[in-house]
């Protein structure tokens, strides 16, 4: 996890001294002026992430993932796959959590449609993403929009799921 | 000097097509215009009441915390959440400097053709295969998704673009999901993925552009 982290961290911090680099040789001005607006940005987006971060810990405790797992039951058919997106989309915590369910889900025999819809509904509509990112980051009206349009489409995966059967 | 760049290159733009334009410029604007016209820079909204409403909904989870586990578990909660924010914002800090940057380097006539609201399906693939590619988390792909908006991208590229990543980014397949659900399960799931930041992205502009016809171009 640490590697993990590391390679992120490197990756990250690498891409910024390229576009810098890239923003320095169009002129000081273009370097100043993007370094600018992003501690700008930064700068007022700390207090939302602090919230955000501190927020859903609270928000994860009130709801254990036991509670979600016990929504992935296997209770097959359209009912649950209703059922595995609402889990998707309350389930909190990271893409450990995330997973781990649906691995949960998949070894006390839900059905692979469910888990479908459950790990991209989750990848859609987790909570504790959209609050804690998505949504400091992006225009409101932009998060809100991309939620409604992509609600079908954990649906469409579980019937693309049914119609191809397992691997 | 920036409004007036904008207004020549909107009517360069404009001329071949629409030679009425030059004479009534602020009533016809044309789409590349719409972020050329105000000054091209995120106007940060005031705290909204998104942010409200989550605040309303973590008073009431840390309410309930401390009736179940009292101020131990509060606390609790509390101490592991700031080593967290202290481990995050330094990639918070890169993600914006990133974000800044693609808006600035990036030139928004070419952003808006190929990633703009008349880029077809070619700007929602674009906006699909530079989700799948980018690199970090949360804190790398929302300031460039919010950046490709300021620079011209319209809602159907940017959300193929955040959709591809949450998705098929291969980011959080390799790293999570291939030793906890193994290769088979994500595999299958990723293929069966594919389609949709496309799909959603086409559903976005269809919707958006009915919201919004005074956007469409006559």
């Amino acid at each position: 996890m640490t590697a993990s982290a590391l390679i992120i961290d490197v990756t990250l911090w690498g891409s910024v001294l390229i576009l810098g680099f890239m923003a320095w040789r169009r002129g000081r001005v273009v370097l100043v002026s993007s370094v600018r607006e992003g501690s700008m940005d930064f700068i007022n987006i700390v207090p939302r992430i602090a919230l955000g971060v501190i927020g859903s810990g609270y928000i994860a405790a009130v709801i254990p993932p036991e509670v979600i797992t016990g929504w992935l039951g296997p209770d097959s058919g359209w009912l649950g796959v209703l059922t595995a997106v609402i889990a998707g989309a309350a389930t909190p915590g990271g893409p450990v959590v995330g997973f781990s369910i649906g691995a949960v889900a998949l070894k006390v025999g839900g059905g692979s449609p469910q888990v479908i819809a459950y790990v991209v509904a989750w990848a859609l509509f987790a909570f504790q993403r959209m609050i804690l990112w998505e949504i400091p980051f992006m225009p409101a009206k932009f998060v809100w929009f991309r939620a409604a349009v992509s609600l079908p489409f954990p649906f469409l995966a579980a019937a693309i799921a049914m119609v191809i059967g397992k691997p | 000097m920036l409004r007036h760049k904008g207004r020549t290159k909107q009517d360069a733009i404009a001329s071949p097509a629409n030679p009425i334009a030059l004479s009534e410029p602020p009533l016809k604007d044309p789409a590349p215009a719409d972020d050329a016209e105000p000054k091209p820079r995120r106007a940060r909204k005031p705290v909204g009441w998104s942010m409200i409403f989550i605040g309303a909904l973590v008073a009431v989870s840390a309410a309930l915390v401390w009736r179940r586990d009292g101020i131990d578990g509060v606390l609790k909660i509390l101490s592991h959440d700031l080593l967290l924010f202290g481990e995050i914002i330094p990639r918070v800090l890169a993600g914006c400097l990133l974000g800044g940057f693609i808006a600035e380097i990036l030139p928004h006539d070419k952003v808006s053709r190929s990633l703009g609201p008349e880029s077809g399906l070619k700007g929602l693939l674009i906006g699909t295969a530079f989700g799948a590619i980018l690199p970090g988390g949360p804190f790398t792909a929302y300031p460039v998704a919010a950046a490709l908006l300021t620079v011209g991208a319209d809602f159907g590229a940017t959300i193929a673009m955040v959709v591809s990543w949450t998705l098929i980014g291969y980011g959080r397949a390799v790293a999570w999901e291939l030793p906890i659900l193994g290769t088979d399960f994500t595999l299958w799931r990723i293929v069966i993925s594919l389609p949709i930041p496309v799909l959603a992205g086409a559903l976005g502009r269809l919707v958006f552009v009915r919201m919004h016809p005074k956007d469409e171009p006559e």
